[in-house]
């Protein structure tokens, strides 16, 4: 047991803004800070430990330290893509179980909509030591197509159609009309969802994600803190993270890292899908939610699409309430990072302070999970489950 | 070899020079495969370790050049649009490719491709592959 349910969660804050033009990244990495802490009763004096992923400016945990006057004793700036707060949280548990620090910050923000990148369509900037550059380089492979391509696979391999996962976004949709926040708040039916453009064969502009401003952050601490604070207790049961590479291109397009890293948090929460009452599932694309759900054990492979078309993801009355502040697919997903706001929505939860709309029923036991950077080319994937104590 | 080609190759072998053999044989029209003589199997992408083994005894071996679509994309919002795609190679390994010299619709799983060789962002020729309507099947 590295986890062993002796790290609490004891502040969550999502930044409102969805467009941040007039508020720089360090600015807005500080403003999620300060709301964590504010939200656990903590200040940046309270702070030893400092984990943040490649968002951060210099995409190293030091400028921010610096700007925020930190003093630190353990520093974590692992980048695994869009889930690196969530290895966070676990390497934070880690960290703490350890000795090495007792209150432990995770930020995480970005402003990819004013800065104008639409990273679906585009590629993203060129790594010239990426080995794998000079490729990608001249293929083109933007996150649309190369998502359009396990898509296709998927539909190939197991009949799984466009209106199933349509149901995805629809099913986002209708949480996201209880946010005031959510950048689209408006329902959609399926019709509305088949209706928009194709942007790359397999993806639909529905099955994409928001591009948005913002960030979040929380914070973690050992039991002895969390209880002397008057937040609800809520603490990590069980942690997985992985990278799921490329295999040498022996590959299998319709599976992901979800597969080992919530095998590793299941085995260690000892808990099974069946005993989730709540998941956030990152939701870059409609198919990612598809593929995670079958990896993940709450459907079989090949059976997600069928899952989600019964409605099962839509909360008060379906099987496994997901998402339930909208999502990546119409609430936020800030630096194009998805991780956090799963993390956060998994939080409120669990305290029993989601819309009270969309509040699960005695929800004591939840999992937030997602992937990093893109699939297809190694993608990084982290699972926590969290429980009420 | 064109001097601009040769220049092309030596700055992609600048940064990574253990593929300038990939280049070389690529700008004569070879499609090379990075294949492990200890395992036995190519893998893609090109390493200097096996990824299935981790032996570093690597060989450039001539690729049949053939293969079927594994998944296809058609980047729609693309001026103009082109085909993203994995094609699973008759000698194993699926690697991320264009499918180009064919009708964007009429491109499907498991269609047979071969190997046709256009030149890339740096001038370099760079492996895409075409329907292979000589194929059998
Ligand atoms: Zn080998």
């Amino acid at each position: 047991m590295t986890v062993n349910r002796q790290a609490y969660v004891v502040g969550a804050f999502e930044h409102p803004t969805r467009n941040a033009p007039d508020r720089s990244v360090a600015k807005l990495h500080a403003e999620c800070a300060l709301g964590a802490l504010a939200d656990a009763g903590l200040t940046l004096a309270d702070v030893d430990g400092y984990f943040c992923a490649a968002d951060a400016p210099g995409a190293n945990p030091l400028w921010m330290a610096d700007y925020l006057n930190l003093k630190l004793r353990w520093l974590d700036g692992t980048d695994s893509g869009g889930c690196s707060y969530l290895v966070h949280l676990a390497h934070a548990a880690a960290a703490i179980a350890a000795g090495h620090c007792n209150v432990a910050l995770v930020t995480l923000a970005g402003r990819p909509r004013s800065e104008g990148l639409s990273i679906g369509t585009q590629m993203r900037a060129a790594d010239p030591d990426r080995p794998d550059e000079p490729f990608d380089t001249a293929y083109r492979p933007t996150i649309a197509a190369v998502y359009g391509l396990v898509a296709r696979r998927h539909m190939h391999e197991y009949g799984t159609t466009p209106e199933q996962m349509a149901w995805v976004k629809v099913s986002a949709s209708r949480h996201a009309q209880h946010n005031p926040h959510a950048f689209l708040r408006k329902p959609v039916t399926v019709e509305d969802v088949l209706a928009s453009p194709v942007i790359a064969d397999g993806i639909r502009r529905h099955d994409c994600c928001v591009i948005t401003d913002g960030g979040g952050a929380v914070v973690v601490t050992r039991p002895e803190i969390a209880r002397s604070l008057d937040r609800p207790l809520v603490r990590l049961a069980g942690a997985g993270e992985t990278v799921w590479t490329q295999n040498g291109g022996y590959i299998d397009a319709t599976r992901s890292g979800a597969e080992r890293s919530g095998a590793l948090a299941f085995a260690e929460a000892g808990v099974t899908p069946g005993d989730i009452k709540y998941a956030s599932i990152y939701d870059n694309f409609t198919i990612m939610v598809l593929i995670q759900l079958e990896d993940l054990g709450f459907s079989a492979k090949g059976t997600a699409g069928r899952f989600a078309a019964e409605g099962n993801l839509i909360a008060g009355q379906g099987r496994l309430p997901w998402n339930t502040d909208g999502g990546g697919l119409c609430n936020n997903h800030p630096a194009n990072r998805g991780g956090m706001t799963k993390l956060i929505e998994a939080v409120r939860q669990l305290r029993g302070e989601a819309h009270p709309a969309l509040q699960v029923a005695n929800c004591d036991l939840a999992l937030a999970c997602g992937p990093g950077r893109v699939m297809g080319n190694g993608h990084g994937h982290a699972t926590v489950i969290l429980e009420r104590e | 070899m064109p001097d601009a080609t040769s220049a092309a190759i030596d700055a992609l072998a600048a940064r990574h020079p253990e593929m300038r053999p990939f280049w070389e044989a690529a700008a004569e029209g070879r499609f090379v495969l990075a294949t492990c003589t200890a395992c036995g199997r190519p893998h893609w992408y090109p390493r200097s370790v096996c990824p299935l083994c981790g032996s570093t005894d690597i060989d450039w071996r001539a690729a049949s050049g053939r293969g079927s679509i594994y998944s296809v994309s058609v980047a729609r919002r693309a001026d103009p649009p082109y085909a993203l795609a994995y094609v699973t190679l008759a000698e194993g390994p699926t690697m991320m490719t264009n499918i180009v010299d064919c009708d964007l619709d009429a491109l499907a799983i498991g269609q047979p491709v071969r190997v046709i060789f256009r030149p890339g962002p740096t001038g370099l020729p760079i492996p895409m592959f075409t329907p292979d309507r000589g194929a059998d099947g």
